[in-house]
């Protein structure tokens, strides 16, 4: 597989703010890339980077196999960017700005774009003042999605969407990623990426702190195991890898390493087991023990 | 009890909007006192001796053009020809201040959403109407102070009149202003007709006074910058001109808050009409003309108009300055030192190639307005190279200088009839000076996007040197630091290429170095 974006060692500072500190993200073509991290991260300047508009200060930065920087407008030929917070010219209509972005793209699909118009219920005569936040994303996306391009970089583009325009917006990434598209989705909604995404990276202080597929990340977890047992627990507590052990006469709940999780269930079986539930990490829990060890770092 | 409630927070919002305009509004006032108080000084310097006034109030008593332009002349004491001079400009300039600070604190808020936080807190319905009102009141009424106690010493009476009336000319304009915010959806849209109810006023104004010599003629008295002549400040004021004011004042503002009271907050009883569902925009270019071309019709509308007037005054220039030694001087070190109809042509135009470098300056600073607000990150993260994005609209900043002088050639051309050429070759030449100007606004935007808003500085700073300059006969140093000093004095002398040439070289240089600072630097916004 080859690399659509490779980042290594990125650095960019605004004065004495270091909003990257070192960066690392790989994305294979092909695949949807959940890009997240608490807000300040640096996930806009490394986006704002990897489009040209930033220059980094020093590490490493490739697009499509070419430099963001020198190389910028052909590399942006083949991406459609969605930012965050779009604005529009409060004269043009939703439509006029859809096709003029396409056209400044690779091109613009007509049928696809009518498509989309219908799914996202979005009325392409308005003018840009008049439409709502939510509106003006839509405005984006449906450019975005329906431009003839190769790698889409969504920064965070379903904010304002309700949830079934969430539902559409989501349907849409599957249909870019089957037709073989790269998407590098940075977002907040966790429920979201892990629909969505193949691999992840998460970003705090502007560095990876962690990047793999969700399987992988998992595997670094803990998950959570309460069960109903025949008797009375033994030997739980003394077990390599449990946490936050809680026992209620014969109902025990538990949070456990995911590599001691066998020791933990032969464990259990030997009392002999009623009941039991056992939960995955959720990406949220993941996402939350970064930040909140950010927070206490603080 | 509901309309004191409809009040709460009128206070906070005051102060708040006060705090936001303590930079721009002061200027403005600043402007228009200093413009009013350095007068009477030059006009002493100008019309010395009683035989030269009397000259002078014979002059606007005959001719037509040049009351349209300036207005009746009621007394030749330096009080009464200082407002004679600037009354009307003054007037203008306190309307727009006040139209300005209206749109900006009630049209502007709701149109960029922050009104409705604002409206969500302890607020009552009318209390940003309130406050926006007041805020242009104490810039009115701190205006009136300083041109009352500057001008004290031609007459209490007069000076009180004259500080009264441009007060009450920029309230008249306050609430206009506040009436049009009602029905129109953009705070642009507003300002622009609020902007040109204000230039009716002007052309009704100026229709009267041509057609009369006493402010007696309906068509003035249908415009309040008509009744702030015929308050006739140290000229037996006729106090109760004021009531009009007064009147007209209290009627508009009525108006205001019945609009306002009966619309949503962000609503407007102009509501935006739909635009295409597809679009045929295919470029940065085409982009860049879609979003100025409004600007651009605007400005060629205003110079060809100039022309015409200008042009029609020229006619009667010879005889207007002919007898005043010391205008002639003037007029000459404006407009260069052959006969005196090309004289007045040459400064006149001069004075059109010094308000085209303001047009060149607002056309450039485009992109920074573009940057800042986010709306050209996407697109530069389309297939559109930084340099080609700029080239768009300063295509427009650069070629729209040219076409709005060449029009004011053409309008020239109508009013007056005559030297077509060379009046032609006059207004073209400007243009390298105007370049100039628009090159420090790129060089600023290039290399400082923080500092580009400076680049207007620059521009008022050459107006003032080529528009007071001549007057306060200023040293040749202080001249010659703009660019439009420079040129060579169209259409009574001789081309001398010499100064053109490195004028250009030096536009080519600001542009290129600006084009090549906004390649290598980080995008703001």
């Amino acid at each position: 597989m080859t690399k659509a974006i490779t980042v290594a060692g990125l650095h960019k500072s605004f004065g004495r703010t270091h909003a990257l500190d070192g960066l690392d993200l790989t994305v294979e073509s092909g695949e949807v890339h959940g890009f997240l991290g608490p807000n300040g991260a640096g996930k806009s300047t490394t986006i704002r980077v990897l489009l040209g508009l930033l220059r980094a200060d020093s590490g490493a930065a490739q697009i499509l196999g070419r430099d963001p920087w020198t190389d910028a407008v052909e590399v942006h030929r083949r991406i459609a960017y969605v930012p965050g917070d779009v604005t529009l010219w409060r004269n043009l209509s939703g439509g006029e700005v859809i096709d003029l972005y396409g056209r400044l793209r690779g091109g613009l699909d007509a049928r696809r774009r009518a498509d989309l118009l219908d799914r996202f219920e979005l009325d392409p005569t308005k003018k840009g003042r008049t439409y709502s936040k939510g509106n003006r994303q839509k405005v984006a996306l449906v450019a975005a999605f329906a431009s003839d391009v190769d790698l889409l970089i969504l920064d965070e583009p379903t904010s304002g969407l309700d949830p079934l325009m969430e539902e559409v917006f989501q349907r849409c990434v599957e249909e870019e990623r089957d037709r073989g598209r790269t998407i590098l989705l940075s977002s907040h909604i966790l429920s979201e990426v892990e629909e969505l995404c193949d691999r992840v990276s998460i970003i705090r202080g502007g560095r990876t702190v962690e990047a793999g597929s969700l399987a992988d990340l998992r595997h670094l977890t803990r998950t959570s195991v309460t069960a109903e047992l025949a008797g009375p627990p033994n030997g739980l507590a003394h077990l390599p890898g449990v946490h936050d052990l809680d026992v209620q006469g014969r109902r025990i709940r538990l949070q456990v390493d995911s590599d001691q999780l066998t020791a933990v269930l032969r464990t259990l079986s030997e009392t002999g087991v009623r009941s039991l539930t056992s939960t995955p990490p959720t990406l949220e829990e993941l996402f939350l023990r970064h930040y909140q060890d950010e927070a206490a770092a603080r | 009890m509901t309309s004191l409630s409809g009040l709460a927070g009128t206070g906070t919002l005051l102060r708040f909007a006060l705090r936001r305009d303590r930079v721009t509004t002061p200027v403005w006032i600043a402007v228009n006192a200093l413009m009013v108080l350095s007068m009477p000084n030059t006009l002493k310097s100008l019309y010395g001796t009683a035989a030269e006034r009397a000259d002078l109030l014979r002059q606007v008593r005959t001719n037509a053009s040049f009351r349209a332009l300036i207005g009746p002349l009621y007394d030749t004491s330096i009080g009464g020809l200082t407002a004679w001079r600037v009354g009307v400009y003054a007037g203008l300039l306190m309307a727009v201040t006040s139209l300005l600070i209206v749109v900006r604190h009630t049209r502007d808020e709701e149109e960029s959403g922050r009104a409705e936080l604002v409206a969500s807190g302890a607020v009552g319905r009318r209390a940003s109407l309130t406050a926006a009102l007041l805020t242009a009141a104490v810039a009115n009424g701190v205006t009136a102070l300083l041109v009352t106690a500057g001008l004290a010493g031609q007459g209490a009476a007069g000076a009180l009149s004259f500080g009264l009336g441009l007060a009450a000319t920029g309230m008249v304009f306050a609430t206009t202003a506040a009436i049009v915010a009602q029905l129109t959806e953009s705070a642009r849209l507003a300002r622009g007709l609020t902007s040109a109810v204000l230039g009716a006023a002007f052309v009704l104004r100026a229709a009267g006074d041509s057609a009369t010599a006493d402010g007696g003629s309906a068509w003035t008295w249908l415009s309040p910058l008509g009744w702030l002549e015929n308050l006739r400040p140290f000229a037996a004021e006729r106090w109760w001109v004021l009531l009009l004011f007064a009147a007209a004042v209290l009627l508009q503002g009525v108006a205001a808050y019945v609009l306002a009271g009966r619309r949503d907050l962000g609503m407007s009883f102009f509501p935006t009409r739909p635009g295409p569902a597809t679009g045929r925009l295919g470029s940065a270019a085409a982009l860049a003309w879609r979003l100025q071309r409004g600007g651009v019709l605007g400005w060629s509308l205003g110079f060809f108009l100039a022309g015409v007037i200008y042009g029609g005054l020229t006619e009667g220039a010879a005889d207007l300055v002919g007898d005043n030694p010391n205008a002639r001087q003037i007029f000459e070190r404006m407009g260069g030192q052959s006969g005196l109809t090309d004289a007045f042509l040459a400064s006149m135009v001069g004075m059109l190639g010094l308000i085209a470098a303001l047009y060149v300056v607002a056309s450039v600073l485009r992109l920074g307005t573009e940057e800042t607000s986010g709306r050209a990150e996407p697109l530069l993260a389309c297939q559109v190279s930084r340099l080609r994005w700029a080239a768009g609209h300063l295509t427009i900043a650069f070629a729209g200088a040219a076409l709005i002088m060449l029009l004011a050639g053409a309008g020239f051309a109508v009013g007056y009839g005559r030297q077509v050429g060379p009046i032609l070759a006059a207004c073209l030449v400007q243009l390298p000076a105007v370049w100039v100007i628009g090159g420090v606004a790129v060089l600023l935007y290039g290399v400082a996007p923080r500092l580009a808003p400076a680049a207007w500085g620059v521009a008022v700073a050459v107006l003032l040197i080529g528009w007071v300059g001549p007057a306060l006969d200023a040293p040749r140093l202080v001249l010659d630091l703009s660019p439009f000093g420079h040129l060579p004095k169209l259409p009574g002398v001789e081309m001398t290429w010499g100064p053109v040439l490195v004028l250009l070289a030096l536009a080519t240089a600001l542009t290129a170095a600006g084009l090549a600072g906004l390649r290598r630097r980080d995008l703001t916004g």
